[in-house]
Formats: structure tokens, sequence, C-alpha cells
């Protein structure tokens, strides 16, 4: 939590996190953090999610292995992690325990609820299923369903982890774990994130620390040198059994799955207003998924703003065009609760 | 009162008089929003901008209008028909690539429309022409003929034979007089600057 929930309790914000993130979302927790909070260029005092007026919130997701309850949770039952015998979650469990964290909190009505990505599902999750709890719904770079394409991702990270022989179906120890398989997954998922241009203008055909190829299949390439890291570092924060569970909430994800698939029948319970952001060079979550679930809203008469922000940044783009996305954000939340205020 | 200033645009001014309360208005073109939050906040209509340029989007949203990037010519499929009360089309049609198929698709999602269009019949337009023998500039439009966004410019007359040829009837014109009312209300095509025509669909088929 960042910021003072006032005493009306109408400032507060909640924020989702995506795939990869965590609770951590803006300002440093202590002073041995490496890094700030995934999302601390947005959130802050002065920022454009401003914590001096507004109080943001966010939650580790449930499966996750960065404090909710997750695979690694020990049962209390066997006294050993849960693993592979803890349930499959979906995102509506996510927020379903949100929701329960914001009623604990006695928040009745959040100001909005922002997420990017899987976040992005999250807050359209909540927009159906709690719509009189939010104010306002901003879906960055996200879809209001997994395409195959997505699920196939997803497919293949999941079997890099599986392939790995200290997988062991999910039985490793804390110091063991299958890290050349959910470093694989992790290589895969990178990719998606960034885009054609982006790719070419940061690594070109450039090798690493090397003049001339090698003719064997060891790094040449500074992109292979990258990934490579990527997925070393990534193995030191995040749990393979995670990432399994959470990669099959995502797949499983369709807001319209109750309306067998209708999505303008799945919006018709909406209230909030929204604000629905794409980015023109994102694959993994592209502007004509948002561009399919803003028509719905539109059907249904909810109040929607849409645009697509040119960037050549891939899926990273909501994270990297923090200025074009944050006065989108800041003007619309500032209007939100002006409306709530009665001060249209 | 919402900060727009409608003495500017006197067809603004009159579009907004067509407006009720709780009417569902859509302004294809919609700028920076002003009009739609004057709409919003005085006259209280529930309102949905469609916007091509990004910029323009960020004030929408900065004047706390709804607003959604839509590219010209969209089909306007995310409105079943009839589903708004007014859609306004201000100088905007002759930016759009096919007239003909926007004015069928206003009509089908707006039970009716408000065009606001700019008049080449206008005699300083003619004059131009006629003895400059150049395409017509002026402060309305400002390009040359080889950058200009305005690539479907027409006369009054040319858009009243549209509507004829597409059936669609024409409720009210209203010419827009930059100087000369008593002349702008006898020769519209000759001094009327631009012109609001509300139309609907023909209930003959």
């Amino acid at each position: 939590m960042a910021g003072e929930l006032n005493a009306e309790r109408t400032n507060a914000i909640l924020v989702t996190h995506a795939l990869s993130g965590d609770a951590h979302v803006c300002g440093w927790h202590s002073e041995s953090d490496a890094k700030p909070g995934w999302w601390d260029e947005m959130i802050g005092p002065g920022k454009y999610i401003d914590t001096n007026k507004y109080c943001v919130i966010c939650s580790n997701v449930i499966g996750g292995c960065s404090g909710t309850t997750g695979p690694r949770s020990i049962d209390p039952d066997t006294g050993k992690p849960y693993n592979l015998t803890f349930p499959v979650v979906t995102v509506r469990d996510m927020v379903r325990a949100q929701k329960k964290l914001i009623d604990h909190l006695g928040i009745e009505k959040l100001l909005a609820v922002v997420g990017g990505s899987m976040g992005g599902m999250q807050v359209l999750q909540w927009s159906v299923d709690y719509p009189d709890s939010a104010c306002a719904i901003v879906p960055i770079a996200t879809a209001s369903h997994f395409s195959p394409q997505n699920i196939a991702f997803d497919w293949v990270a999941r079997e890099a982890i599986k392939a790995d022989p200290e997988w062991k179906a999910g039985e490793y120890e804390d110091d063991a774990g299958p890290t050349r398989g959910l470093g694989a997954a992790r290589m895969l998922a990178h990719i998606t994130y960034l885009s054609e241009q982006s790719m070419s203008r940061k690594f070109g055909r450039t090798l690493q620390n090397k003049q001339s190829l090698d003719f064997d299949f060891n790094f040449d390439f500074a992109v292979e040198s990258y990934l490579e890291y990527q997925g070393r570092r990534f193995c030191e924060r995040f749990d393979a059994n995670s990432y399994c569970y959470i990669t099959r909430a995502t797949d499983y994800f369709d807001v319209a799955a109750d309306t067998g698939g209708d999505i303008v029948e799945a919006f018709k319970k909406v209230k909030a207003d929204f604000l629905v952001v794409s980015f023109s060079s994102d694959w993994l979550f592209s502007t004509a998924q948002s561009r399919y679930f803003v028509n719905a809203l539109l059907k249904n008469k909810v109040k929607t703003s849409f645009c697509e922000v040119k960037s050549d940044y891939g899926h990273d783009a909501f994270l990297l065009e923090v200025d074009t996305l944050g006065r989108m954000v800041r003007d619309f939340l500032y209007h939100t609760y002006e409306v709530r205020n009665g001060r249209l | 009162m919402a900060d727009y200033d409608l003495n500017r645009r006197r067809d603004l001014e009159f579009i907004s008089s067509l407006v009720k309360e709780g009417d569902r208005v859509l302004d294809i073109g919609c700028g920076n929003g002003l009009f739609l939050r004057h709409l919003m906040v005085d006259r209280k209509a529930d309102v949905q901008g469609l916007e091509i340029d990004t910029g323009s989007i960020a004030e929408c949203i900065a004047n706390g209008v709804p607003v959604v990037q839509s590219e010209f010519d969209d089909k306007l499929e995310f409105a079943d028909d009839d589903s708004f009360d007014l859609v306004v089309l201000s100088h905007t049609l002759q930016e759009m690539r096919n007239p003909e198929q926007i004015l069928e698709h206003i009509l089908r999602v707006g039970k009716r429309a408000a065009v606001s269009v700019i008049n080449f019949g206008h005699w300083n337009c003619r004059l131009q022409l006629l003895f400059k023998g150049k395409m017509p500039r002026n402060t309305r439009l400002p390009y040359q003929w080889y950058n200009t966004p305005n690539i479907h410019l027409g006369t009054l007359h040319d858009f009243r034979d549209l509507c004829r040829t597409l059936n669609v009837n024409i409720v009210s014109e209203t010419p827009i007089a930059a100087r000369f009312p008593r002349l702008t209300a006898l020769w519209p095509n000759w001094f009327a600057v631009g012109c609001v025509f509300v139309i609907e669909k023909s209930k003959t088929k």
C-alpha cells in the first residue's frame, strides 16, 4: 500500500500486477532493494498516479511466489510444499482474493482498478464480477481472452520446464529446481515482450564480445547472451511451479466464459467507466484484441476511452511508454475522482 | 458552463440547441472534446467521441470526455442501430475517404445526424477560382491542393444532391453566415461559409 486512505475511503486504487510482477509496485521497501517497485515511474508522490492524493494497493496474485499462497507454500496437512497438489487457479480466483483484501480494508468501492498485461485481465474480470466495486477500470496492453497464439507460447514454456529433469514433477528442493527449463521459458516469453524493431535497434546482428562467428552452438550474438542473462536472472526470483500455475490461469482466461463466448453479453453488468490503452507494436496483445472488447463495451453503452499509443517497444511498452500512458491515466483518474466527489 | 466558446463556431451553437437532456450523442472527429464536454455539462447529454489523432485523444481524456480511437471511414460496428439520438459530423465529412458510406453508417447508428459542412460554393472560393485560376484557400481551408486533408469538398447543392442520391431526408438546413446574414439567408450557396444539415433516414424506401 502506498499513500493514505482518506476518511471516506474513496481514493483507493487497486493496481494488479502482470505475470512476473509482485506486490512491490513502487518505492523502495528496504535499503537492500536493488531496484524500486516495478511501476515506480508511474506511481509515487507527485507521479502520474499520485500517492499524495490516492491510496494505491497492490497484492501478490494467488498462485504466485512472492507472498500470497502458491504451489510452494506449505500445505498445513502435510507440512510440505503443495507443489502439484495445489489446485489450478484462475484469473477469477486472483480477483476474488483481491476482493477479500479490499473488503478486509473496509473499502466499499475502489476509485479504480488499473493493470497491464495479465494485470489487465484481472481488471476486466473485476469489471464483470464486481460491477459495483470500482468507479473506473483501466486495462492496458491486454485482451479479453487468451488467443490460441498466447496459449501456444505458454504451452511451449511449460513444456520446457517439464522437460527439465530437475523439475521432478514439481517435487524439487528449494535450492535446486528446473532452472534450465524455467530459464528457457522466460527467454521465450521475453521475445514475445519485444518487437522486431526494438530487437533490431537494441542488438542488431552484433556479436557478443567477439570479432567473428565461432561456428559452434555457444553464444555468438548479443541477443543470445541477453536472453540467457534474462533467463538466469529470472530463475533467481521466480519459482517454476508458480510459473506453470500462473500461465495456466491466463490460458483459461476468457472474460466471456460465462456467457458462452458472447463478449457483449459478458459486459452487460459493467457499470464502471473505462480507459483502454494498447501499443502499436505489441503483437502479444494487439490493438485488434483491445478493439474487440472496446467495441463490446461501447455496445453496452459503457463510457469508454481507447487509445493505441504509437510505440515500437512491443508489449513491454506498457512499462516503458510511461509519459504518454501516464498522462492519460492521470487525467482519466482526475476526472473519475472529480465525478465521484460530485464535481463534474 | 464548460469552457467552450460557441460564438466562434456558430454551427456548433446550433447543433448544441438540438440536444436534449439525456440524449446520447456521438461526435465523429471530436477533436479536443470541448464541444462534447459542453454537451455533457450544459446539456446533460450522454456523450461519446471518436477521434483519429492520439494527441487529440489525450486532450479529450484531459477534458473528461470519453473518446475512442477510430480510423476515418470506421463502419461504426461498435454501435447498434439507432443507438444514438444524434450523431455529429462537424467539419469532418470533407476528410473522409467515403463520404457516402459514412452518411449511411451514421444514419444506421443515429436516429438523426447533424452534418456541418464547409461550403466550397462560397463567393470567395468562386472568385479565387475564376480570377486567380487557382484552388481556393482561406482561413477555414488553409491548405494547398497537394497537402490538404480535405479531399472531398463540395457545395451546399452538392450535399443536397448526395442526400437525394442516398435517399436521405434533410430535416433542416441552417446556413452559417460570416458576413451578409440577409444575403446568406437568400442565397446560401453563394454566401454561407458552411451549413448544418440535420438529416435522417428516409421513411419511404
